[in-house]
């Protein structure tokens, strides 16, 4: 197939790096701040694929199977951290959590 | 003996030490004890020393080096004592009226709750004032001076629950303050020029150095002038004399009177030669004396107050002691402190008997009578008016005043002065016996409250024969010729044994003139106040009358003059300056951070998005700032 300029996919990866920014700081409720963690992380991810694809080594795809992993536990503790909140301020909007004020 | 020089201003430093570390918990015939005693131990040290002194005369003098106080860029001033003829003088007169003025004290303030603070602080003043005196250089003298300064304002403002008595202490301490301001900068302007404050080694590089009448000497002087005029309360900075009456009387008597006032008297004798070398200031000197002698006579003469009046009758001796310096007459000035030590502390101890009895009055015409009633004390106050008078023959004032008078008018152009001293002399001998009529003859018209003691007694006493006998040191040719004082100052002052044949004829004229002014006063005195009582109440009331006697009453003016002068301006300035122009800066500092703080904890909100949102931001700086540079 022909030949994919490495600067698009790098470009393809910082946007979506920057989507998932937006949306960690725009969106208010925990699960959607998680969600868009998740696609900064897969942004990351493509970054290192379409830098692997470059060098034509495989050590980008195997930092892309780390990631995956890191992610994963992170998103478990992420939840058992909602949870808490959840139990403790019986709601998921983020601006509850804000006793840390003055 | 004289190797003890060093114990007549320790013993009385020692006792302020005690006293105000101790003071509060000993008993009070212990305070009386060490407050007394470290004076009369002063007065004994001085005995011995002088008796050394006399017998076997040192030389030029004898000086007696302690230490080193600094040592700075050639800079060496010593903690170092000079004693010479003046300096003798000077001790034996202060401790000696010292230890009478204490031993008073005891008895006299008695009742008072303050009683240690009260001897802690006399023994502080009088450890100072021998500092002072005995100083061999002119910072260790400024150090004395200072000290008693301060001393002054401690015992004006002794009862400060009373805030008039605190203005009154307030108001000495700024007014001598501006003299001695005057005075620092006079020492500035000698260690520049000279290179050194030791009296004896400046005065000698002067009189190399510096040319008669030329403008470093005049500078010198003037300025010197100027710390001596405030210390002795004399023109223009007498105001505060009067109103340091608000103090006890002891302390009157001792600060005010006998020694503290004449502090500036002794530091133009002493730094004589800066004086000799510029005569305009000499001048000077004594046309303030004769005016100061003559505006003080007029103001004592209206005076009901019997305090007052002996404030005002300090000031216008004074003002004689300028005269005689003023006109190079060293010995006579020195010679009218010492009677005058004796007879005005006199006065004042007696008055503070009267004040005492009649149960703290001190308006001369609410008494009388007083005569019965206090035999000693109306003896010793007569005593002493009379030699305020200076009565001729008898009385000790007689004897230095006259020889003020004598070397006045046989100096140059002293005619005029001369004249201000004799009628300084009738007004004095008027307001003096005015004094004693009004508070001893006529009716008595209180009944006694307190009868004086044997401690208050005996000061009395002793002082009253001094103020006798005290001028017989020193007799004029036309009455025998005896110079015992002037033989022994002599020797300080440079003067030869026997300058210029006494003119017998002059001497005796001018002695027949004094002797009919004082005469002549105490008779007015009679007249006014205990033949025709009514006659003084019809003259003051007249239309010339009233407004003189208003003029007088408040010291020509003077304070309303200051008043208007300075101390509204510096009110007026105050207010301006309200909101504190000069602390701008400082406060200015802590108000920016002030603001810089509100501001960034404007920013701990809690809220997690912000946070967030800075970290990002916070990235994307960096990584900018990395990229780019």
């Amino acid at each position: 197939m022909a030949a994919i300029p490495v600067e698009h996919g790098l470009f393809l990866a910082g946007i979506l790096f920057g989507l998932g920014l937006i949306g960690v700081l725009v969106r208010r409720n925990v699960i959607f701040m998680l969600l868009s963690i998740e696609v900064m992380l897969n942004a990351a991810g493509l970054a290192f694929i379409v830098a692997g694809a470059q060098w034509g080594q495989v050590d980008g795809q195997v930092m892309f199977v780390f990631i995956l992993a890191v992610a994963a536990a992170e998103v478990a503790v992420g939840l058992a951290l909602v949870l808490q909140l959840y139990s403790r301020f019986k709601t998921l909007d983020s601006d509850a959590a804000s006793h840390l004020r003055g | 003996m004289l190797a003890l020089l060093w114990l007549i201003p320790t013993l009385p430093l020692a006792g302020f030490l005690i006293l105000a570390l101790a003071g509060a918990r000993l008993p009070r015939p212990v305070i009386a004890g060490v407050g007394v005693g470290s004076v009369g131990l002063a007065a004994l040290v001085t005995l011995l020393v002088g008796a050394g002194f006399i017998s076997a005369p040192p030389g030029e003098a004898f000086t007696q080096i302690l230490w080193t106080w600094l040592d700075v860029g050639g800079f060496r001033p010593q903690i170092a004592l000079y004693l010479d003829p003046l300096a003798l003088v000077m001790i034996l007169v202060v401790t000696f009226v010292s230890f009478l003025i204490h031993l008073y004290s005891t008895e006299y303030m008695i009742d008072d709750p303050d009683y240690s603070r009260f001897f802690a602080v006399m023994n502080l003043f009088v450890a100072s004032m021998l500092v002072l005196v005995l100083a061999d250089n002119l910072l260790l003298l400024y150090l004395g001076w200072e000290g008693v300064g301060l001393c002054s304002y401690l015992l004006i403002g002794f009862w400060y629950s009373e805030p008039a008595n605190g203005r009154a202490a307030r108001k000495a301490f700024i007014v001598t303050r501006v003299g001695d301001t005057a005075m620092a900068i006079g020492l500035f302007l000698l260690f520049a020029s000279l290179g050194t404050l030791q009296i004896q080694e400046m005065m000698e590089a002067a009189s190399e150095q510096w040319a008669v009448g030329s403008a470093p000497a005049i500078a010198a002087a003037a300025l010197l002038l100027g710390g001596a005029v405030g210390k002795s309360g004399q023109l223009p900075l007498q105001t505060w004399l009067p109103d340091a009456m608000a103090g006890p009387t002891p302390v009157s008597a001792l600060i005010h009177a006998a020694t503290m006032v004449t502090a500036g008297v002794y530091l133009i004798a002493r730094t004589y030669i800066i004086f000799s070398l510029a005569p305009v200031v000499l001048t000077i000197v004594a046309v303030i004396g004769a005016v100061t002698l003559l505006m003080a006579g007029f103001s004592a003469l209206v005076q009901t107050d019997i305090k007052r009046a002996l404030a005002y009758s300090t000031i216008s001796q004074i003002g004689y002691m300028f005269l005689a310096l003023g006109v190079g007459a060293w010995t006579a000035a020195i010679f009218h402190f010492m009677t005058h030590a004796f007879f005005k502390a006199l006065l004042f101890l007696a008055a503070g008997v009267v004040i005492l009895a009649l149960h703290h009055e001190q308006d001369m015409f609410k008494m009388g009578g007083l005569r019965r009633q206090l035999p000693v004390t109306f003896w010793s106050f007569l005593l002493g008016a009379a030699s305020l008078a200076a009565l001729p023959l008898v009385t000790a004032g007689f004897y230095s005043k006259d020889f003020i008078l004598y070397e006045v008018f046989i100096s140059e152009g002293g005619l005029w002065l001369w004249l201000a001293g004799l009628v300084g002399a009738i007004i004095t001998a008027i307001y003096a016996f005015r004094m004693v009529f009004l508070t001893f003859f006529g009716q008595a018209k209180n009944h006694l409250d307190h009868r004086p003691g044997l401690l208050v007694k005996l000061p009395l006493v002793v002082l009253a024969v001094l103020s006798i006998i005290g001028g017989f040191v020193e007799l004029p040719v036309t009455l025998g010729g005896l110079h015992l004082f002037s033989d022994l100052m002599g020797g300080t002052f440079g003067l030869p044994a026997e300058t210029t044949e006494p003119a017998i004829g002059t001497e005796l004229l001018l002695q027949i003139a004094s002797a009919i002014a004082a005469l002549a006063g105490v008779y007015i005195a009679y007249l006014f106040y205990r033949q025709r009582p009514a006659l003084a109440g019809q003259l003051a009331n007249s239309s010339l009358g009233r407004p003189l006697h208003r003029l007088w009453f408040i010291g020509w003016g003077f304070d309303w003059l200051y008043d208007r002068l300075f101390v509204q301006p510096y009110y007026w300035l105050a207010q301006v300056n309200k909101g504190d122009l000069i602390d701008l800066l400082p406060s200015g500092i802590a108000r920016l951070s002030q603001a810089l703080y509100y501001g960034l904890s404007r920013t701990q909100t809690g809220n997690v998005r912000l946070y967030a949102m800075a970290i990002a931001l916070g990235a994307v700086i960096t990584i900018g700032l990395v990229i780019l540079l």
